[in-house]
């Protein structure tokens, strides 16, 4: 007996087969990594290769929420869209009844309520969607949230989303450091994308995030950072070649 | 109109189901809903028997008779008011509480309808003690007074009659907002509600000052509230003071006017008998 069509259908083994295979869905998106720094946030996002006759600019993965709080998902575009959607109408119900700005594990909170309520009823499937949620909360401190289809949601200090997420992320554990600079970050989002992005600047997208606002590095500053990360990766090598060299006899 | 107001309260008939569209808001809590009048204009039907404005016999009199006063200085939020309920012409009771204690740090005051004031106090009680749990930390004066004003705008022109002060302390300091029945919440250093309030105002407006110490905010309280019961038929009683400050409120000792006459009544110099030529005449 299948136990994977419905979604209101726990299995014998307690799976709930169709939040998985939303999960599936989500590992077939494009990657996106958010990384905290001590100041700022950055979100870098994987752009699909722009088709010859698409108009690239409406195509976007990165959204805003409200003034400082953005979105990036993995996973099915058009659930992205309605998603989004529904979180910047609570954004703007929570700023008229509380008038203040929602925090970023407010908004992460209701995103998750969200997709939770949408595996626990009949006739609707979850979300495929994966997001990660980044911005400042009144009090300045920099967030990074993540959620899931199954409706979890859990703060990071960087997370990575989407195809090759695993790698990405073990990445991050490897070269995260606490109370980075913007420029480190910058340069260590654009390096943990390069790890699954074959083809270089044009498909990286990066959002930086400060409490002042935030900016999209333009493609120039992109491939600067590739350079110097390239640089960099060629000294390491240097250096290394250089001890392992044995000491040539006098 | 009403509309709106429905759309951000959520009411206890929202099922799970009916929420799909709508998402869980950590905002607004359950709410309390009451059956309206039947029809498309419950405001319409209710109008004709509470219309305060309206001179039918048979609407339902509401008794505004009270004197309510709130005012934020340096050290928190000071709240003062009298104690009388009237019908009519007789003096119900002289020991109304007439400061609610929505929780440890906020107070609500009453005037208008009793029932009306101290009911929905309590449920914007609720929805305050929700709001922490759910948000782990305070609500703010800003969003509490808001809860309560979009509460009872769902039931505007239906008879509800309330008009209360929000006073409390949070993250940007003393906070006070006046909410009332008809929909209006606005902000400001200093109010007075009810009756006597015109003759509280006259003595908070000449002494004043945001940099009072705690005495002197004490003393400005009382001396107001006594003078607008002095006046004021419909006020009377005991002054309840509180003050609002960082880590919550406090409570202070009841005082009776009449006593309070025999202290501050010498300091006005009234009437020139005791002081005309024919006064000393007569004492000579």
């Amino acid at each position: 007996m299948s136990y994977d069509s419905a979604l209101t259908i726990f299995s014998p083994d307690g799976h709930l087969f169709q939040v998985e295979y939303a999960q599936e869905a989500v590992r077939k998106g494009t990657c996106a990594v958010g990384i905290c720094c001590k100041d700022s946030v950055i979100l870098g996002v994987e752009k699909k290769a722009a088709l010859k006759l698409q108009d690239s600019r409406t195509m976007r993965k990165i959204h805003r929420l409200d003034e400082h709080i953005f979105l990036a998902s993995a996973g099915l575009v058009a659930d992205a869209r309605v998603l989004v959607d529904m979180a910047r109408v609570e954004c703007q119900n929570h700023r008229l009844t509380v008038e203040d700005a929602p925090t970023v594990e407010f908004i992460s909170h209701y995103i998750a309520s969200v997709q939770q309520r949408y595996t626990q009823s009949g006739g609707r499937r979850p979300f495929g969607i994966s997001t990660l949620i980044v911005g400042f909360d009144p009090n300045n401190t920099p967030k990074l949230f993540q959620t899931d289809p199954s409706g979890i949601y859990y703060q990071w200090k960087a997370n990575a989303i989407g195809r090759n997420s695993k790698t990405v992320h073990e990445f991050l554990e490897k070269h995260y450091a606490q109370d980075m600079s913007e420029s480190d970050g910058i340069k260590l989002a654009v390096k943990s994308l390069l790890e699954v992005v074959q083809t270089g600047a044009k498909n990286i997208e990066i959002l930086v995030i400060t409490k002042d606002g935030n900016r999209t590095p333009n493609i120039q500053e992109i491939e600067q950072t590739i350079k110097t990360i390239e640089a960099e990766k060629v000294e390491e090598a240097e250096k290394k070649a250089n001890k392992r060299k044995p000491a040539t006899p006098a | 109109m009403n509309r709106i107001a429905e759309q951000l309260t959520l009411s206890a008939s929202d099922s799970p189901n009916n929420q799909l569209d709508g998402g869980s808001s950590n905002i607004c809590g359950t709410g309390v809903q009451f059956e309206l009048a039947s029809g498309n204009n419950p405001a319409a039907f209710t109008q004709q028997y509470t219309d305060v404005k309206s001179e039918r016999d048979a609407r339902i009199k509401m008794d505004h008779g009270t004197t309510t006063l709130a005012f934020k200085f340096k050290h928190g939020v000071l709240v003062a008011t009298d104690s009388r309920a009237t019908s009519g012409n007789v003096i119900a009771s002289q020991s109304v509480k007439k400061v609610i204690e929505i929780n440890p740090y906020l107070l609500g005051t009453m005037a208008g309808g009793a029932a009306d004031c101290s009911f929905w106090e309590r449920v914007l009680g609720m929805e305050c003690r929700l709001y922490e749990l759910r948000n782990k930390k305070r609500i703010s004066v800003a969003a509490a007074s808001k809860l309560l004003a979009n509460l009872v705008y769902r039931y505007k022109g239906m008879g509800l009659s309330m008009g209360t002060m929000v006073a409390g302390w949070d993250e940007s300091g003393p906070g006070l907002y006046y909410v009332d029945s008809e929909g209006q919440r606005v902000v400001n250093d200093l109010f007075s509600v009810g009756s006597g309030s015109t003759f509280a105002y006259g003595v908070l407006d000449s002494h004043y000052r945001f940099d009072m110490s705690v005495d002197e905010a004490k003393d400005l309280g009382r001396r107001a509230i006594y003078h607008a019961t002095h006046r004021d038929a419909y006020s009377g009683g005991i002054v309840r003071m509180y003050w609002v400050k960082e880590d919550g409120w406090v409570a202070y000792p009841l005082e009776d006017v009449g006593e309070l006459y025999f202290r501050y009544h010498p300091e006005i110099k009234l009437t020139h008998a005791a002081e005309s030529p024919l006064a000393a005449q007569r004492a000579a």
